[in-house]
């Protein structure tokens, strides 16, 4: 088996699987659990200001989008920061740390925007030999309309601010945790690298709605005839977390700052998503939350499988390996050309391919026979969408192939080869050429 | 299910050649397929992947069932397939023979809701195949210990024992009387869930890891004394399963046509071409255990006409599950309760008929009296255990079978059981694996405790 140890901004962890800082890693009970799980490390629940500690709601906290099988693909929630007194979690959080020298601990912080609140919380956290300290500059409810959370991850400007004070006030490694309710994110990102940030982890939970209740119309869940937005996760934010990872590890302004992807992360495949796009390692939160700790198991069995038959000996050859591969829009070739293709002994005749073709899309797919149906791509029609390969249920039926050195016949041209991109194409009147 | 091939205007009497080489050979093919990647993935996402899953518990090896699943579902059959060989190394084996609508397909949650549990025998199938056909290799030897174990019969238990104790550093000797390993698996399992030389593979496999010596043609009793292994050993594990099949006490027991179904089945497993066993136009198997059932549904495969089953109990006490019983009866077999043979009718010394009389539960009451017209009877009414010539050695027994305490010692110290021909358990291969893995462990610990 591959050692899949990792060194995130020297922070070491047996395996680059980390807890995202939520309700499992809310106290030393869970977070003793998870280590005994094999959990690499964890990003403590995230600690307030000291003082009376906050108050959740004692109504349903959690919204669920459910898969036909009542897979939970999409979560939501309305809890805030950690409910537990500052000194307990403290002291807990310095318990845990000796019982766990070689596991990654990293404590979640959110405080008032003034530098005399940051300061008090850093000196104190420091104390308690954690390895490093998370911003939670995203959780976009409740905190928020309190002046903190996402309320300042959505100003640059505050991010830069505040994690400067951290990087005076504390020697520990800073990482700031992004919020995606914002239209850039390389804005903040390039913020926390300008305020010294050592990484910047992403993303926090997404504003969201979760339903209605069609009995009483009104939203649920409800908190007593009342409901509110609450922060959206799970396996359904992943392409949304995905992007947001590869656009900071691609752009030349953040060069060098380490990221820890979260959002959705649910397997070792899900890992090796972010990983490739640019991340160092990962935060699970809402699989973790649905399946219980064990999930690490096929993590680490999985991840270390894959990179070995990679040839890769260690996390690290795998961090930013698919960046390369992701462009702008404008520079796709334009002369790359592929038409679908029926595996006709596959096909099951069920038609999905057709009608979604023929309703909404090209018109590409011809139906014939009565009874025993037939359906074939018309290529004089096919762009080559993908469409029908999405919606075919059956694996390997439809593929898309590769047009080489012949007439296309949509268009009436020959593929040659050759590359040719909006920038050069002559429909662009701002061609560069 | 593939249409199986039959003929009806076959011969009377027993004769070869009532179906094709080639029918006969589509009549064998694998009756529970393999899935396919995908069905896989399809199946593996109905897993809930419980918590304390009671399929884990049901299964006698105690395989990580859900961690498996999610396993494949996240497309890594191959760390599926060592989490299951962890637990149970003819998992293999396993997941074509074992009766899953009893063991851990009977517990699935998923029969509450929708009746249909998740496959989990197909999803082992389909991971561990792959795995011992490529030969991965997931376990590794400690360093010798020195100390040497004498195993005697290679079957499930006798192999399963091996391989532990190989693990753990020691060198095993496995003593096997017939010239092949494997036991049942490969002399008596149904030919149509055991299909291309599964068996021997499995046991290459099984055996790849190093540290085990195969000795074949030795009857330890008979070519070798139990007391000559005794020295030579510093432990040993006996896995000789049941060497006799039980005697039908009637008249004209001996004429031709009266076959005893165990040494058929081993006959047919050992066949280079199925459609040369000469089989009965029609045929009657008296039983209802899990050979009863096998030797009905191969004498169908073969091309028997007709083939009844008759017991003299219930359905519901039948020892093969209702899934077997179905299958049996899906290809034609019938199946006939209530009732116990009470004389076989021959003419020149050939069968051709058996009377019966109803037992007790039947409507009517006892003793009423039909006759089935026959030219083959299978007696399937089970097996016994055959102990050693040993040197003055006696072994406790129960029922008949070693008597073992929960670490599968037997009363003669240094010495351990398992398998079917131990008192207590329910005579299935992974139970047999199970006995051999746990005896193994008590070896090693046997062994290391008296040495340091
Ligand atoms: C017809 C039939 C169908 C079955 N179908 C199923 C099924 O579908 N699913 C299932 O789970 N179970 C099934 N079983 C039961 C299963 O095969 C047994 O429970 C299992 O094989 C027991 O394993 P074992 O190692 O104890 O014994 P065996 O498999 O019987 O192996 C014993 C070995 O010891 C050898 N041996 C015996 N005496 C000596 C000696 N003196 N010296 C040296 N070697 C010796 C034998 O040659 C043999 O190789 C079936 C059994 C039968 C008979
Ligand atoms: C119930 C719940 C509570 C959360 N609390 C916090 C928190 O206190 N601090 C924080 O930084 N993020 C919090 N998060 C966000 C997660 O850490 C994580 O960023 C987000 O859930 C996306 O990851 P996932 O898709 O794996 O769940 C919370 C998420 C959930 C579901």
């Amino acid at each position: 088996m591959i050692d899949l140890t990792s060194d995130f901004i020297g922070i070491r962890s047996p395996n680059p699987f980390w807890l995202a800082s939520a309700p499992p890693t809310d106290k030393a009970y869970n977070v003793n659990r998870a280590y005994e799980a094999g959990w690499g490390g964890v990003v403590w629940k995230t600690l307030g200001e000291d003082g009376a500690p906050i108050v959740n709601v004692s109504g349903p906290r959690y919204g669920a989008l459910h898969g036909k099988d009542r897979n939970v693909i999409g979560f939501n929630n309305i809890e805030l920061i950690t409910d537990r007194p500052l000194k307990l979690n403290l002291e807990e959080i310095t318990q845990v740390k000796k019982d766990w020298p070689d596991r990654g601990l990293v404590v979640s912080l959110m405080v008032p925007c003034n530098e005399e609140a940051w300061k008090a919380i850093l000196l104190r956290v420091e104390d308690t030999g954690a390895d490093g300290v998370e911003l939670n500059f995203g959780c976009p409810h409740g905190m928020s309309e309190r002046g903190m959370g996402a309320a300042v991850g959505q100003v640059p400007e505050y991010v830069q601010m505040v994690t400067e004070w951290c990087k005076t006030h504390s020697s520990l490694p800073v990482i700031v945790k992004l919020t995606p309710n914002i239209s850039d994110i390389k804005q903040p990102a390039r913020a926390a690298k300008q305020g010294g940030a050592d990484a910047v982890s992403l993303i926090n939970t997404i504003n969201s709605v979760m339903s209605v209740d069609l009995e009483t119309l009104s939203i649920s869940p409800t908190i007593g005839g009342k409901g509110t937005h609450g922060g959206y996760c799970g396996p359904a934010v992943k392409p949304i977390a995905l992007h947001m990872v590869s656009d900071i590890a691609r752009d030349s302004e953040c060069e060098g700052l380490p990221i820890s992807a979260i959002g959705g992360v649910s397997n070792w495949r899900d890992a090796v998503d972010f990983i490739a796009l640019g991340a160092s390692n990962v935060q699970v939160c809402t699989a973790a939350m649905t399946h219980g700790f064990r999930i690490v198991d096929d993590m680490i069995d999985g991840m270390s499988r894959f990179l070995e038959s990679k040839g890769m000996s260690s996390v690290d050859e795998l961090i930013g390996r698919a960046v390369p591969t992701l462009t702008d829009w404008q520079y796709l070739n334009l002369n790359y050309v592929v038409k679908a293709e029926i595996n006709q002994t596959l096909c099951t005749q069920c038609g999905r391919c057709h009608i979604a073709c023929e309703d909404t899309s090209h018109q590409a797919i011809s139906v014939s026979g009565n009874g025993q149906k037939r359906y074939e791509i018309k290529e004089e029609e096919c762009v080559g969408c993908n469409l029908c390969f999405s919606v075919c249920p059956v694996e390997g039926c439809i593929t898309m192939r590769e047009l080489e050195n012949e007439v296309d016949k949509r268009t009436g041209e020959r593929v040659t080869g050759d590359y040719r991109n909006w920038t050069q194409h002559p429909n662009n009147p701002m061609r560069s050429e | 299910m593939q249409p199986i091939a039959t003929k009806h205007n076959g011969q009377s009497g027993i004769a070869a050649h009532r179906l094709s080489q080639e029918q006969c050979q589509n009549n064998f093919t694998d009756k529970h397929p393999a899935l396919g990647s995908h069905s896989a993935q399809v199946e593996a996402e109905r897993c809930y992947y419980c918590f304390d899953a009671p399929c884990t518990e049901a299964c006698p090896t105690g395989i990580d069932v859900p961690g498996f699943i999610r396993m494949i579902s996240s497309h890594n059959p191959t760390g599926a397939a060592n989490l299951i060989l962890s637990e149970n190394i003819m998992g293999g084996t396993c997941s074509r023979v074992c009766p899953v609508e009893t063991l851990c397909e009977q517990s699935c949650v998923r029969n509450t809701d929708e009746d249909r549990p998740v496959t989990i025998g197909l999803l082992q199938r389909y991971a561990t195949d792959d795995a011992i056909s490529r030969g991965d290799s997931f376990f590794k030897r400690v360093s010798e210990s020195g100390r040497t174990v004498g195993v005697v019969g290679a079957g499930p238990a006798g192999l399963a024992c091996a391989h532990r104790l190989a693990l753990l550093g020691h060198e095993v000797t496995v003593y096997e009387a017939r010239e092949k390993p494997g036991g049942l698996n490969e002399y008596g399992l149904a030919a149509y869930k055991m299909t291309a030389d599964f068996a021997q593979k499995e046991i290459e496999y099984i055996t790849a890891v190093g540290g085990i010596k195969m000795q074949y043609g030795i009857k330890v009793g008979q070519d070798v004394t139990f007391e000559e292994l005794r020295n030579n050993h510093d432990a040993l594990f006996i896995g000789v399963g049941l060497a006799q099949a039980n005697t039908l006490e009637i008249e004209n027991g001996d004429c031709t046509g009266v076959e005893n179904a165990v040494e058929y089945i081993e006959a047919l497993r050992q066949s280079e071409d199925l459609s040369s066993l000469p089989i009965g136009q029609r045929v009657v198997v008296i039983g209802g255990g899990m050979t009863a059932i096998d030797i009905a549904s191969q004498a169908r495969l073969l091309g028997a006409e007709e083939v009844t089953i008759v017991y003299r109990r219930g359905q519901e006490q039948m020892k093969a599950s209702l899934k077997e019983q179905e299958f049996a009866q899906t290809i034609g077999v019938q199946i006939r309760h209530w009732a116990q043979p009470k004389a076989l009718k021959c003419e020149d010394n050939r069968l051709t008929g058996i009377v019966f009389s109803t037992t007790a539960e039947e409507e009517g009451g006892a003793g009423t009296e039909f006759e089935l017209p026959a030219d083959m009877v299978f007696k399937a009414i089970g097996q016994s255990f055959v102990s050693f010539e040993s040197d003055g050695l006696i072994f406790n027994t129960e029922q008949g079978r070693l008597a073992v305490d929960d670490q599968r010692q037997t009363s003669i110290p240094g010495v351990w059981a398992g398998g079917d021909c131990i008192a207590g358990g329910d005579d299935l291969a992974v139970i047999a694996v199970q006995d051999g893995k746990i005896a193994a462990q008590s070896i090693h610990q046997f062994l290391t405790a008296r040495h340091n």
